[in-house]
């Protein structure tokens, strides 16, 4: 049986490339699929837990998390799609006019 | 004391007439207001009538109440809004309710051509309510209500011909100088509370005060009564706030007779009276009355000599006889000074109604330098006229020689007075008469110094002003009678009627000589000024002219009333007005305004550079955020 070690650096490791991916790609669609790893890095670290706990806490958390997701996925997409629509741009450089 | 509701009625009536002139008569034609506005107080006088006959029966001291309701109640003072008639109250409401009644009618046939004549009648009547509060309330606190309630209606009534800005003007003077005096009375008034409160005595009633005078320590009595003083030299136009009076001629005539002759200005004067207890307490306060009285009565006639309108001419006269009432006040003989009210009331009433008779005929004309000869064309208003000037001037048995004798009397013979108190008096008298006669001669006498076409429309007043002045006219010639020096026939029945309320302070021992040489001399002052007029002004007219001539410098300043409201601009209002534009600018435009746009500055200027941190950029947020998690994290993994 694989340690859950091995699952949480799994884990970790997908987070991280989330969170660069979000922080340093300037495509809107790429910083919305990293987000979407980042989710599901922290899926797999539940689940991993509450198999190594033999716990049923940390799987029931996973379907809220992919409820959320699931969502997410909806209204970000929507957002995007009408953004593109008035900006035709992609770039998250460009879209900065929400300041003062 | 006698409960009786009688009195309330009185009070209501001018109400009545104030609340159909403002929600019925506007409606109804103008004649409306001409029938109820001297209806209500010709109700108002037979009410009082009423009272006074009622009080007559009374046994010697007596009053009667009317404790309306409970007006004031908190902790130690109930106040109840209550009215008194005691024999004080009784002679001044039969003065304001029977002169007012006389003046109101008159008004109809002054008024008649005004358009606003309405809106004159509600004034009037207003007034009429609040100097009814004035002289029947039984506390402090209700007779305040009037003390201002007339002071509104005296700028109202002023400045009714608004259209004028002089007009105006000199309503709001009127109103500002008489602030300045109600400032010292109600100082006055709350020292007088709180030090009678301070011995466990908590009222507002006069009665009451009276009662407890004797808990009033000498030095306050002093510092209350200079303060009451200094309201009543408001209200009663003396030195130094007397200035608003002689303006105060801008309103309809009527309104000078009644408001600013007759009644309202000897408010001040009923005051001293009302409070002559604790004036007696005090005889540095009454010094200080007495002189202010007779410099006043010296001073403003001094003024009158000179002046050329006819209604100034009064207004300085009125002023100049409210200083020989606050004189008597001075030297302890209240009743005396009352005695001068009543018979001031009726001649001066008298004298500014004919005043307003020659107007009125002359189409407006108020300069006496263009009249003249009048006599034959107006002869009734010429004969009251002629009545009133001997009645003012002091000439023998008219009212105002026994008023004014006895004033003299006492100035030279009480224990507070003084010769010079008389010989100022005395030699004030002359200039009365020599300034009455003046304006007699000049207005009825000689040829008529009109222009062509006013000296052929000169005709005499309507019956509904004749009638008032001709009452008048008797009222002047026998009102004195009621108050004889000690010793003639019945005596000073006036004085014995108001003892029980107005004790003669300071008389000394009466002497038959001492009073007969007085009285002569001021006959023989009388006769000097009534001479001296008529040698200046019938006679040789030439005369007045060399003499200005060559006393130029003095004719100036009389004829200038001696630079005081000149003076008064530069010190007073132009120290208030520099004040009050240092205030502004430094005050409100530097320092209030400063600090709270200094705050919005400050939190600007910083909030600019704060804001460069939202750049708009999801991504920096993004960062920022993760940057915030590790530090967060790693906090936690190092502890």
């Amino acid at each position: 049986m694989v340690p859950v070690q091995y699952y949480l650096a799994l884990a970790g490791i997908l987070f991280a490339i989330g969170a660069v991916g979000v922080a340093l790609r300037r495509n809107v669609i790429v910083m919305f699929m990293s987000i979407e790893l980042m989710l599901n890095a922290a899926n797999l670290a539940f689940v991993a837990i509450a198999r190594g706990l033999h716990s049923m806490d940390g799987q029931v958390i996973v379907f809220f998390v992919m409820t959320v997701a699931a969502a997410e996925a909806a209204v970000g997409l929507a957002i995007i799609l009408a953004s593109f629509r008035n900006r035709t741009t992609l770039d998250a450089a460009q879209l900065s006019s929400l300041k003062w | 004391m006698v409960n009786t509701a009688l009195l309330r009625w009185i009070v209501l009536m001018p109400l009545f007439g104030v609340l159909f002139h403002t929600f019925v008569a506007p409606r109804l034609s103008r004649q409306s207001s001409s029938l109820v506005g001297p209806g209500v107080v010709g109700v108002a006088f037979a009410l009082a009538l009423v009272a006074f006959w009622r009080l007559w029966a009374l046994e010697e001291g007596g009053a009667l109440v009317d404790r309306m309701f409970s007006w004031i109640a908190v902790g130690h003072v109930q106040v109840v809004a209550g009215l008194r008639f005691d024999a004080l109250s009784a002679v001044m409401t039969l003065i304001v309710t029977g002169v007012g009644f006389l003046i109101h009618v008159y008004s109809t046939g002054y008024m008649e051509h005004d358009e606003d004549s309405v809106r004159f009648f509600l004034y009037l009547n207003l007034f009429m309510l609040a100097m009814l509060l004035l002289v029947l309330g039984d506390s402090i606190l209700l007779f305040f209500v009037g003390w201002e309630g007339v002071g509104l209606c005296s700028y109202l009534l002023i400045g009714f011909w608004y259209e004028k800005n002089e007009n105006a003007d000199a309503g709001k003077k009127a109103f500002i100088v008489n602030r300045i005096g109600d400032a010292g009375f109600l100082l006055g008034l709350m020292l007088l509370f709180w030090s009678l409160g301070a011995k466990g005595v908590w009222t507002l009633d006069f009665a009451e005060f009276r009662a407890h005078a004797d808990a009033i320590s000498p030095a306050i009595a002093t510092a209350v009564g200079l303060l009451l003083f200094v309201g009543a030299t408001g209200k009663s136009a003396q030195i130094p706030l007397y200035v608003w009076l002689p303006d105060a001629m801008a309103g309809p005539t009527p309104v000078s007779a009644l408001i600013h002759a007759a009644t309202m200005v000897t408010a001040g004067a009923y005051m001293i009276a009302r409070m002559s207890f604790l004036y007696v307490l005090s005889p540095t306060a009454l010094h200080v009355v007495a002189a202010i009285g007779v410099t006043t009565a010296l001073f403003a006639a001094s003024i009158g000599l000179v002046q050329n309108d006819i209604k100034k001419v009064l207004a300085y006269s009125t002023v100049s006889q409210l200083g020989y009432m606050f004189l008597a006040m001075g030297v302890g003989a209240f009743s005396i000074g009352i005695f001068h009210l009543m018979t001031h009331a009726f001649f001066k009433g008298l004298l500014f109604l004919g005043a307003g008779s020659v107007i009125h005929g002359m189409g407006g004309e108020q300069d006496i330098r263009k009249m003249g000869g009048l006599r034959a064309k107006m002869p009734i208003t010429f004969w009251t006229f002629a009545v009133a000037c001997c009645a003012i001037s002091g000439v023998p048995l008219f009212s105002g020689f026994f008023s004014k004798d006895v004033i003299l009397f006492e100035a030279y013979n009480s224990e507070y007075g003084h010769p010079a108190l008389w010989a100022i008096g005395a030699f004030a008298a002359l200039l009365t008469a020599f300034y009455m006669f003046r304006l007699l001669f000049l207005t009825f006498f000689g040829e008529c110094r009109a222009d062509h076409h006013t000296a052929e429309h000169v005709h005499e007043s309507p019956p509904a002003m004749t009638v008032p002045l001709a009452v008048l006219a008797v009222l002047s010639i026998v009102g004195g009678y009621v108050g004889l020096p000690e010793g003639w026939l019945w005596g000073d029945r006036f004085s014995e009627f108001l003892a029980p309320v107005l004790p003669l302070h300071g008389h000394e021992q009466h002497s038959a000589g001492l009073e007969t040489l007085l009285m002569t001399v001021s006959i023989l002052a009388a006769a000097a000024g009534i001479a001296l007029a008529y040698v200046f002004y019938v006679r040789s007219p030439e005369i007045p002219g060399g003499l200005t001539a060559r006393l130029r410098g003095l004719y100036d300043a009389l004829l200038n009333k001696y630079w005081v409201d000149e003076l008064y601009g530069a010190t007073v209002v132009g120290g208030t007005f520099w004040l009050a534009n240092a205030l502004w600018r430094f005050v409100d435009a530097t320092l209030i305004d400063g600090t709270v746009n200094g705050v919005g500055k400050v939190i600007q200027l910083q909030s600019s550079l704060w804001r460069r941190v939202q750049t708009g950029n999801v991504q920096h947020y993004a960062l920022t955020f993760l940057g915030g998690v590790i530090l967060v994290i790693g906090y936690f993994l190092l502890h």
